[in-house]
């Protein structure tokens, strides 16, 4: 059966003062209204959240919001990929479409994570890695920093190309009234920004967000008839790497990101040469090229060098991020994902206001752990 | 306080050591101690931003043991591990240095027990 979008929406991203169940439930509104759906019509909810009990306490999220948004009896569950929870969501949602369980689906994304110091959230997200690596102390920006560091020296690429990416998703984030940050920045402000997990400075990694996100699906079918715009879910799949990071064979290839998108290519009968816009996980500058090069884009070893050509830039051949990605939008865990799904809808049925491109077909890959499990969704306007 | 890889039956190495061979799903059935052993840095990061209970900066690297002199299928296997001094650079030789407690676990996250806390740094030769 035939999946479509037919609604979506976002909170704004950045330093809240709601908490998670208020986040999720305002997101979830906005996205009944868009969809034009009522909560009797809500078959299926699922509920993205990475950590909700290590960060306010508050567990059992889907039954919070089922209930704040009178969804009963509609099955709920919520789904925990770490940062790819979003993805894993939306691969959820389209599942139970697909498989004829439910013609109306709900997805919500969310986490709300300022209110915990610096140190305190990089922990919680530092404790999905193996335990041999996390009482060496390892965090995620840090596996960002070794990556980087091997990258740069293996391919000979210029430190300049990781802070090019900074700067295009800042510059698109402008155009974003949701994302965290709506600030420009320059090359030089970039590499001169403090070290965090060096090479990799402040302005490689992205920020600390609270925020929501959300997504309606529906049956081909029905969205035919009751959607004005909408679009279809035309190939997705995920993908699980090696939990610890150094033991996969080429620290440059996200096993997962490579295995998804071939899959998710397939199914929807396209390949990168297809792709009119993406949004990919940039939580890490060097993650746009590693994605890059594993859906196919560019050869290993070469995508710095679209950063650099302004090939990925929102006026190039393949604009990436032009929602402002997790860089500058913000990466409020388990909302990221189902964020990336909102701009490739809205990108692809017209609404994406300044931020706006020409596409029909348009790609999302959300990246969980570093590159532990990896979602790929590729949606396609509808004829 | 061990260093060791687990080998399965098709000589495939991995550290640490797991259930089943990643590589083939075979059980891992016998191990291989790392410790009196030197490695190479294959890339490292001097990372400034630590989680409580860890050492700041807190200086990383993987590193890669040789294991050309056995009779395996792999030829090396790596590990990660905290640096005993603040810079290291890729290609230098590391040899492990064990340390009762890498991080200090009643600052974390984690349960205590649930886990062990010593290790082995790689201090460069």
């Amino acid at each position: 059966m035939g999946v479509a979008v037919i609604g979506a929406s976002m909170t704004k991203f950045g330093q809240r003062d709601a908490w998670l169940g208020e986040l999720l439930s305002q997101a979830g509104e906005e996205c009944l209204d868009d969809a034009g759906v009522t909560p009797d019509d809500v078959e299926h909810l699922y509920v993205s959240n990475m950590a909700s009990g290590e960060f306010e306490g508050q567990t059992g999220v889907m039954n919070l919001l089922a209930h704040d948004l009178g969804l009963m009896p509609a099955y709920s569950e919520r789904v925990d990929q770490t940062s790819s929870s979003g993805g894993a969501g939306i691969y959820e949602a389209w599942q139970s479409v697909a498989s004829g369980a439910s013609d109306m689906t709900l997805l919500v994304g969310g986490e709300k994570m300022t209110h915990k110091t610096t140190g305190e959230a990089t922990d919680i997200i530092a404790s999905i890695t193996h335990p041999t690596e996390y009482k060496h102390g390892v965090t995620l920006p840090s596996f960002a920093g070794m990556t980087a560091r091997h990258y740069l020296e293996r391919f000979d690429a210029p430190r300049e190309s990781l802070a090019r990416v900074a700067v295009k998703n800042h510059k698109n984030g402008v155009d974003n009234p949701n994302a965290q940050f709506q600030k420009e920045i320059t090359v030089e402000k970039a590499l001169e920004s403090p070290i965090i997990a060096d090479p990799l400075r402040l302005y490689d990694f992205c920020p600390i967000t609270d925020g929501s996100a959300a997504m309606m699906f529906t049956t081909e079918e029905k969205a035919a008839e009751i959607a004005d715009e909408y679009a279809v879910v035309s190939g997705i799949s995920g993908a699980t790497d090696t939990h610890v990071v150094h033991e996969r064979d080429d620290p440059t290839i996200m096993g997962g990101v490579v295995q998804s998108s071939k899959d998710a290519y397939e199914m929807a009968g396209l390949g990168p040469e297809d792709l009119d816009v993406a949004e990919l996980h940039d939580m890490f500058t060097i993650l746009e090229f590693l994605q890059l090069e594993g859906i196919g884009v560019a050869e290993q070893g070469t995508a710095w060098e679209l950063a650099m050509d302004g090939t990925t830039a929102k006026d190039g051949a393949l604009p990436i991020n032009t929602s402002g990605g997790l860089k500058s939008k913000g990466h409020p865990l388990g909302a990221s994902g189902v964020a990336q799904g909102v701009e490739i809808y809205e990108q692809l049925v017209g609404e994406a206001g300044p931020r706006q491109v020409d596409a029909e077909t348009a790609l999302a890959c959300n990246v969980g752990g570093f590159g532990n499990c990896v979602i790929t969704t590729i949606m396609e306007a509808a004829e | 306080m061990t260093l060791e890889a687990g080998i399965c039956p098709n000589g495939h190495v991995s550290y640490p050591t797991h259930p089943r061979c990643p590589d083939c799903g075979e059980p891992q059935d016998e191990t291989l101690d790392l410790s009196a052993r030197t490695a190479e840095v294959v890339t490292w990061t001097k990372s400034t931003a630590t989680p409580p209970g860890v050492r700041q900066p807190n200086t990383m690297a993987i590193v890669e043991f040789d294991l050309t002199d056995e009779d395996l299928t792999d030829d090396f296997v790596r590990a990660l591990g905290q640096v005993t001094t603040e810079h290291v650079e890729t290609g230098d030789e590391v040899e492990p240095v064990y340390v009762d407690q890498l991080r200090d676990p009643a600052e974390g996250i984690k349960e205590p027990e649930s886990q062990d806390w010593d290790g082995y740094r790689w201090d460069p030769v």
